[in-house]
């Protein structure tokens, strides 16, 4: 039986890890409006400071550190979003966690639905 | 009275809306998953079903963890879709069908499914692609749309064995309704497929067609997962196999499996399509 911390490679948002992320969280659901697209564009740092970002949330953003954002308590569904904002894909978002490029990152995927 | 006559199976992801809006249907990353599709639409446009009962899980949109429903179902006669801030097209509103839908709710709480009811409710590209899917050019006003989401991003989320138990005390719910309506489940989602972490692009073909194989045959066997069991074996995303194992808990009884293809990577994901009909 598999459990929360048995499976490598993963972050589970469970309870704390939702806790955690909640103002990184918040701030890229914003993002389903332009408007709020665009006033992060203007100037990011005050956007984090609205949000109440987390010391480690703001570096991780900084970054561009998808990892660190999960770690931080980023869930997928909201930091797509961020990703959206930066042009990315998820296939882009595979490869800068998996440190691929985007197009090693999509022969992967080819392999992977090979087996 | 009401009857649910078949079910489908689909991919939901939201590169297959740009791929339409796009026209990369005939494109050789694309055509093997497209192809799937005619027989599925074929059968849809001679059974014109009346309404279509969806599982879907949203991504952001209306829902936020601020409040998580575990299970929320729509009751409106009509939603919209809203920008979801990554720039695929937002497309017209989708009829709904306030009527058996609050049946259903009122049905399900009955039945110790306490749901949270929406009236208003912002739908995805988890409900809104395989509508388009199924009708293309956004052809699908005619078909009056019940929305089941579930909870697919946030732990606790409800184990396979819930979500078929739902599934199934919907399709108990429908088949006591009065009216004569023609009801088909669409199980969207899926199948293997991990987004984030270090394991991104985790795909398993032979678990996704062992999942569709029971999906047919056994579904009371997918109950021996628990949501992790999901995530360890197809992916962190793979819980949404959940609105899978719902819809075919909705068909009651058996099913003939009518037409499958499993098309894998589309973007991150395993696709299966599967159409089923109930015997």
């Amino acid at each position: 039986m598999a459990s929360q911390d048995s499976i490598p490679g993963t972050i589970m948002l469970d309870g704390p890890m939702a806790t955690k992320g909640y103002p990184l969280n918040k701030m890229c659901y914003s993002f389903n409006n332009a408007s709020a697209r665009d006033e992060f564009r203007a100037d990011e740092e005050a956007y984090y400071e609205k949000f109440k970002l987390t010391e480690e949330q703001k570096q991780a953003m900084r970054q561009r550190d998808v990892i660190g954002m999960l770690e931080a308590g980023g869930s997928i569904y909201y930091l797509a979003k961020f990703a959206g904002i930066l042009g990315l894909n998820v296939q882009d978002v595979g490869g800068l966690q998996t440190g691929m490029t985007t197009d090693e990152f999509k022969a992967f995927l080819v392999k992977q639905g090979e087996v | 009275m009401a009857k649910i006559i078949g079910g489908v199976t689909t991919s939901h992801i939201p590169a297959i809306a740009n791929a339409m809006a796009n026209g990369l249907e005939e494109t050789p990353y694309w055509k093997p998953f497209f192809d799937g599709y005619p027989p599925v639409r074929d059968w849809l446009n001679e059974q014109k079903p009346d309404v279509i009962i969806l599982f879907y899980n949203d991504h952001g949109l209306e829902f936020f963890i601020d409040k998580k429903p575990t299970f929320a179902m729509g009751v409106a006669d009509e939603y919209y879709n809203s920008d979801e801030g990554w720039g695929i097209p937002t497309i017209p509103p989708v009829t709904g069908e306030s009527e058996l839908s609050w049946h259903i709710a009122n049905s399900l709480v009955e039945d110790g499914f306490d749901m949270t009811i929406c009236q208003e409710m912002k739908v995805d590209h988890g409900l809104t692609v395989p509508l388009n899917l199924m009708w293309p050019g956004h052809n699908y006003g005619h078909v009056k749309v019940i929305p089941v989401c579930i909870n697919c991003e946030q732990h606790p989320m409800p184990q396979p064995k819930r979500t078929l138990a739902l599934g199934q005390a919907i399709g108990r719910a429908v088949e006591s309704f009065e009216d004569d309506l023609k009801v088909v489940v669409f199980g969207t989602g899926g199948m293997s497929h991990q987004l984030d972490g270090e394991r991104a692009g985790f795909i398993n073909r032979a678990f996704d067609i062992e999942c569709l194989d029971k999906l047919v045959s056994d579904p009371e066997s997918l109950t021996q997962y628990s949501n992790y069991d999901l995530v360890e074996l197809g992916g962190a995303q793979a819980v949404e196999l959940n609105m899978l194992i719902a819809m075919r808990g909705a068909l009651l009884g058996e099913v003939t499996e009518l037409h499958r293809n499993y098309h894998a990577p589309i973007s991150n994901t395993g696709s299966g399509l599967m159409l089923l009909e109930n015997k």
